[in-house]
């Protein structure tokens, strides 16, 4: 039993890694869509990854060893973060090891070696990158932890499979810290993965980047990985969103038939977010950094109003 | 008795009622003069909706009225008259923003929180399943006056006296089921009443002195009058 | 033979003092302090660590009288958990502190003559601070506790000659005083209800509600001062730079964590009973402190006074997590009480671990490039590998990411917050998130803040020539620091068999532990339970690492070679050092949106060459808001006392008679 749990949770983080490039794929085609072109294949960042893991890399000559570890880790860390978030199935052994404050920490580690590869170089365009995805992330991290501690106060543990498990075999309920809690979380998600208005993933201007102002000396095979970390993040993101606040359909056994009928529930459920998301980044325009504090302040609020909500209202009702 | 064992109306007065604090904090905060009307017309409308669901599941039919009544001045007739005010005082694309948007929202929160441990004793009583909303009318009514303290536009403040009103209006529909016919139509044209007279008043002042920054009434004061 | 804990730990404050001793020849022998002093020091070190985790294994209570002290109040020790943890902080540090100074004091026998001063009053700092961990009764305490404060103000004057670091001893000093008052004071209350000094005596004294509050303010204010808690800190950030840099590490690291010793001794276990008023404080204070502190070491561009205001965010968490020990104790949950207690327990090691590591890195760099300034560095890692390794270590256990040891410690706390729903009361338990909320936003702002020391010291290019010259450092001073870099992964890897070690200090103290911390096996942390929560730190480490050798293997095959070139810029000329980003650079976007937090002085001005010059201080509000208010009182009341001041023999006589004369009929 134990084993079947194990390897389900090793083949739930490789369908991360296999799907991470298509979430991004269909996002990019629904956009070119809405913007009245015809776009590429939804395959093509397999394409690209392919390619760039063919290509030669190549380091600046005042780049460190930490340079080249960096995008290892930086992966590798994403990865177990998102190996960790409930996929098709709730029993799962690295949920168990890793709750949601530790895949928030896995995920701060990615950052903190994407940064300081960004600084590496000393190049004035990633040390800007690095500057300001610290500055994003010490406002969208509190934010995030705040957003998951709502539905921790509920559930009554941090763990994302309990979580859900709590959801599930309890009646739906409305509950108004829930709404705020995504809410906010949607927001940081939004920031976190760099997208419009915060960041804009299809930049082609330095002084606005900020993910890409912090990858911009990587080539070749390091470069892939760090792409597909990025990637990582995003359905990380997405599933989040998808599987906690609506567990539904997730398989909370073995099943091999739930576990199928998991997967296809949360690739719909995914393709949706890819929608909601391919259409506010066509209907928004990127902020100004300094408009990104009051964005993330936002944030802040609904989910401290989420918690407060939570006390006030459905406690003792 | 837990959230999950209450029916699914007063689930969803809950729900509205939180969002009603949110459009609080949004109307506090909302640099853009329209924007905030705008944020104070939801606010109305949530809290009519408030009203109606505590009409339909509780058995107050002379709710109904009363939600109607919110929905006609306070989502349709006062907004449209601010609406129209700041379209000739020429202030569609004013904007005031806050000087310490974060400390105002630390304030506000802790307001929530004040306002939270002064009805505790209220919760503690048996009453209707509502009555956890009114912690967050008092916080609506705190915040609005809070609002109307920082906020030195005058159209704004009146947004802030009105959002009072619309805490004290979810208070009474929360607390009690709401206030008998003849007080709350009462109220309802004071509001009007007063709605007009601000408009009087905004023009006047906009006249006097070209502006309707209320600071600049300072100058009105004796001290300042020796001093200059 | 058995040797008794309480021996060894004898023989640690032996030894310590044996240290100071012999350092006295060392004017005349320079090399003793390297040869025999300092291996004392290591020794005495590894002697604490000895009695500590003797006293931790073993458990139980040792307690003896000294033949020292006054007739009727003989000094008296005791040995139990707490003092055992403390003793282990304490020997850990000092043992690295021990190994790293040999190469460290090297510099000094060339420089300055006052090596007897160094060593001598090192020696007598650790005394001091062995001794006020082992104290049984408030007069040993108060010695002893003063015997640290006084050394280490020497230690603080070591580079006297420069005028900012006497004006920063003065102030440790006076500030040192007015908290050792306060806590006099408070065993002044303790002993007046408990019938002596002894520390027993207090635990049995029946303390009413008031008469508690008077005597927690007071241990609050004296201990929280010495730990440096805003706004009590302003010291802090003075006096830790201005010391050598290994003593440095033994005041951020240890001496604050002695203060934090003293609080939990007087709170915890002497007044013995818990309010929420106390806590609402403790957590208020703790919040602001680590707010503050992460936010003003943000803004710093000397890497040791960096280091100095990180120190008072790491004291801030830990009072965070002592408020909701006292907060879920007062509220009768005995067990999510112990699980806050254990994070401040655990907290309090790790930062004292990584902190010395720090600052012994810090010391490193200072060594070799005589630089403290963060502006000047760049690109150090090439040029001094190991200690770069080992600061890198040290910037991701401060910045509490997995799986190193300061996310093990906040972690824990989060999970005591997290309890808040247990709370009966409505109003705490919305308070309670918010604490966490600030935990959240310390947490990702000291993650950036390491990111900009690492960033811009040891990463990029050398932005000046003395830097440039940077060589690797004795190896002496990469021991030491190696020690430190090891702990922390160990502290970080192996949470459940600390724990399990750490769980005899609430045992005793709170009467309760974490049965369940381990109850799952070594490889799972669960403090309260499976289903709440858990947190595999090995497995975690273990996938971290199979994971990277298999992408290294995968990818890189060998270690492909990767071909250099110039950086590509976006095609931008090749970057100078010029071109890189400075710390206050990266800082910027912080320091504007926290703009009203700081004093921000900002401009530019022309230079005569006709260049500009752009210039950025960032002050201390604490000092406006404060400190010069209080100095100005303090004034204002000296200049009426001034008036008794007439110069004639007599009337100064006359006073005299009068105060005698009213103090007699007082105490008649």
């Amino acid at each position: 039993m134990m084993f079947i749990e194990w390897l389900l949770a090793f083949v739930q983080a490789l369908l991360y890694v296999a799907l991470a490039p298509l979430l991004v794929g269909w996002i990019r085609t629904l956009k070119a869509r809405l913007q009245n072109r015809r776009g590429p294949s939804v395959l093509q960042s397999y394409r690209d990854l392919y390619k760039l893991f063919a290509k030669e890399a190549r380091m600046a000559h005042s780049a460190s060893l930490l340079f080249r570890a960096a995008p290892y880790i930086v992966f590798v860390a994403t990865w177990l973060a998102a190996a960790a978030v409930p996929f098709v199935t709730t029993s799962l052994p690295t949920a168990a090891m890793a709750d949601v404050i530790v895949i928030a920490g896995l995920l701060a580690l990615a950052r903190f070696f994407l940064a300081l590869a960004a600084m590496d170089v000393g190049t004035a365009f990633g040390g800007m990158g690095a500057s300001r995805e610290m500055f994003v992330s010490a406002l969208a991290e509190p934010a995030m932890l705040m957003a998951v501690f709502t539905l921790a106060m509920t559930a009554h543990s941090t763990n994302l499979a309990s979580m859900m498990d709590y959801q599930l075999f309890n009646d739906p309920v409305l509950r108004p810290s829930y709404m705020f809690a995504l809410a906010g979380l949607v927001l940081v998600a939004v920031a976190e993965t760099g997208r419009i208005p915060i960041d804009n993933p299809a930049t082609h201007l330095e002084l606005t980047m900020i993910h890409e102002a912090m990858i911009l000396e990587y080539s070749g095979r390091h470069l892939a990985l760090m792409e597909w970390a990025a990637q990582l993040k995003l359905l990380l993101y997405g599933v989040l969103l998808a599987n906690v606040f609506s567990p539904t359909g997730i398989a909370t056994t073995t099943d091999p038939g739930a576990l199928g009928l998991a997967l296809v529930v949360v690739m719909f459920k995914l393709a949706l977010l890819g929608v909601a998301l391919a259409i506010s980044e066509t209907v928004l325009a990127k902020m100004r950094l300094f408009r990104a504090p009051a964005f993330l302040n936002l944030a802040l609020l609904l989910t401290l109003l989420g918690l407060l909500s939570h006390v006030i209202l459905e406690v003792g009702v | 008795m837990s959230l999950g064992e209450l029916p699914f109306l007063q689930q969803l007065t809950l729900v509205l009622a939180a969002v009603v604090l949110f459009t609080s904090f949004a109307l506090l905060e909302q640099a853009r003069l329209v924007a905030a009307i705008h944020a104070f017309a939801w606010q109305g409308l949530l809290v009519a909706m408030v009203t109606a669901i505590v009409a339909a599941s509780g058995g107050y039919p002379h709710l109904f009225f009363s939600a109607a009544l919110t929905l006609g001045l306070k989502v349709l007739l006062i907004p449209w008259m601010l609406h129209r005010l700041v379209h000739r005082l020429q202030l569609d694309r004013h904007r005031e923003p806050l000087r310490r948007p974060a400390l105002i929202t630390m304030a506000a929160l802790a307001l929530v929180i004040f306002s939270y441990w002064l009805v505790l004793p209220l919760v503690q009583q048996e009453l209707l399943f509502t009555r956890n909303i009114v912690a967050v009318s008092l916080a609506v009514v705190l915040i609005g006056l809070l609002m109307m303290v920082i906020r030195a536009q005058a159209v704004v403040q009146v947004l802030g006296f009105m959002s009072i009103e619309n805490g004290l209006f979810l208070a009474a529909v929360s607390a009690t089921g709401g206030m008998p016919l003849v007080v709350e139509l009462g109220v309802a044209f004071d509001v009007l009443v007063a709605m007009v007279l601000f408009g009087v008043f905004f023009f006047q002042i906009s006249e006097s002195i070209d502006s309707l920054d209320v600071d600049r009434l300072n100058s009105l004061t004796e001290r300042a009058e020796e001093e200059s | 033979m058995v040797i008794s804990p309480l021996l060894l730990a004898g023989v640690a404050v032996a030894l310590a003092l044996l240290s100071a001793l012999v350092s006295l020849f060392s004017a005349r022998l320079p090399w003793l302090l390297r040869r025999v002093v300092t291996p004392l020091f290591t020794l005495a070190g590894l002697a604490a660590l000895a009695a500590g985790l003797g006293t931790l294994i073993q458990g139980g209570v040792a307690v003896t009288q000294l033949p020292l002290g006054l007739p009727w109040l003989p000094w008296g020790v005791r040995l139990d958990a707490l003092s055992g943890f403390f003793l282990c902080l304490i020997g850990v540090v000092s043992f690295a502190v021990g190994l790293y100074s040999p190469g460290y004091v090297r510099s000094f026998e060339k420089e300055c003559g006052s090596l007897p001063a160094l060593g001598g009053f090192s020696g007598l700092f650790l005394t001091g601070m062995l001794l006020v961990v082992l104290a049984d009764d408030a007069f040993l305490f108060m010695v002893a506790w003063e015997l640290m404060s006084l050394s280490s103000y020497f230690l603080v004057a070591f580079h006297h000659n420069q005028a900012a670091n006497r004006r920063a001893a003065f102030l440790y000093l006076l500030m040192a005083h007015i908290g050792g008052l306060a806590i006099l004071l408070g065993y002044g209350v303790l002993a007046s209800f408990g019938d002596g000094f002894a520390f027993d005596a207090m635990r049995q004294a029946d303390l009413s509600f008031g008469w508690a509050s008077v005597a927690f303010v007071l241990a609050f204010v004296g201990f929280g001062m010495k730990a440096g808690l805003v706004p009590l800190h302003a010291w802090l950030p003075e006096a830790h730079p201005a010391a050598p840099s290994h003593i440095s590490a033994l005041m951020s690291g240890v001496m604050l964590k002695v203060a934090v010793y003293g609080f939990i001794r007087v709170v915890f276990d002497l007044i013995g009973q818990f309010h929420w008023q106390w806590s609402v404080a403790v957590l208020a204070i703790g919040s602001v402190s680590a707010l503050m502190g992460i936010l003003y070491a943000l803004m710093q561009n000397d890497l040791k006074r960096l280091l100095a205001y990180s120190s008072v965010e790491n004291i801030g968490i830990i009072f965070i997590a002592l408020g909701l020990a006292m907060l879920f104790l007062s509220t009768g949950h005995p067990v999510v009480g112990s699980v806050a207690f254990v994070a401040a327990l655990y907290h309090s090691i790790n930062h004292a671990v990584f902190k010395s590591l720090l600052f012994m890195g810090a010391g490193a760099v200072l060594h070799t490039t005589h630089e403290r300034d963060l502006e000047q560095m760049g690109g150090l890692l090439r040029r001094m590998p190991w200690t770069g390794l080992f600061f890198l270590v040290g910037c991701i256990s401060i910045a509490a990411l997995p799986p190193f040891n300061g996310f093990v410690s906040e972690w824990l706390t989060f999970q005591a917050a997290l309890q808040a729903w247990q709370l009966d009361s409505g109003v705490l338990r919305s308070m309670v998130p918010i604490v966490a909320a600030v935990l959240a936003i310390t947490g990702a702002l000291a993650a950036a803040c390491f990111v900009k020391v690492y960033g811009v010291a040891f990463l990029g290019q050398a932005r000046s020539r003395h830097v440039r010259r940077a060589r690797k450092v004795p190896f002496s001073m990469r021991l030491g620091q190696g020690v430190l870099a090891l702990m922390c992964l160990l502290l970080g890897l192996l949470p459940t068999a600390f724990i399990d070690l750490l769980n005899a200090v609430p045992q005793q103290v709170l009467g309760h532990g974490l049965a369940q911390a381990s109850a799952h096996g070594w490889l799972w942390l669960t403090p309260i339970s499976a289903e709440t929560a858990s947190y595999g730190a090995p497995l975690v480490a273990i996938i971290l690492v199979i994971a990277l050798m298999l992408g290294l293997w995968l990818l890189g095959r060998g270690i492909r070679r990767v071909r250099r070139c110039d950086a590509w810029d976006c095609g931008f000329a090749p970057p100078t050092p010029a071109m890189q980003y400075t710390a206050s650079a990266f800082a910027q976007p912080i320091r504007r949106v926290f703009g009203m937090l700081f004093h921000i002085d900002e401009g530019s001005e022309p230079q005569p060459d006709g260049r500009w010059r752009y210039y950025l201080n960032v002050r201390d509000r604490a000092w406006g808001l404060f400190y010069l208010p209080v100095a100005a009182l303090v004034e204002r009341a000296s200049r009426q006392v001034v008036r008794l001041q007439s110069g004639n023999i007599r009337t100064y006589l006359g006073w005299t008679l009068a105060t005698l004369l009213v103090l007699l009929w007082l105490t008649a």
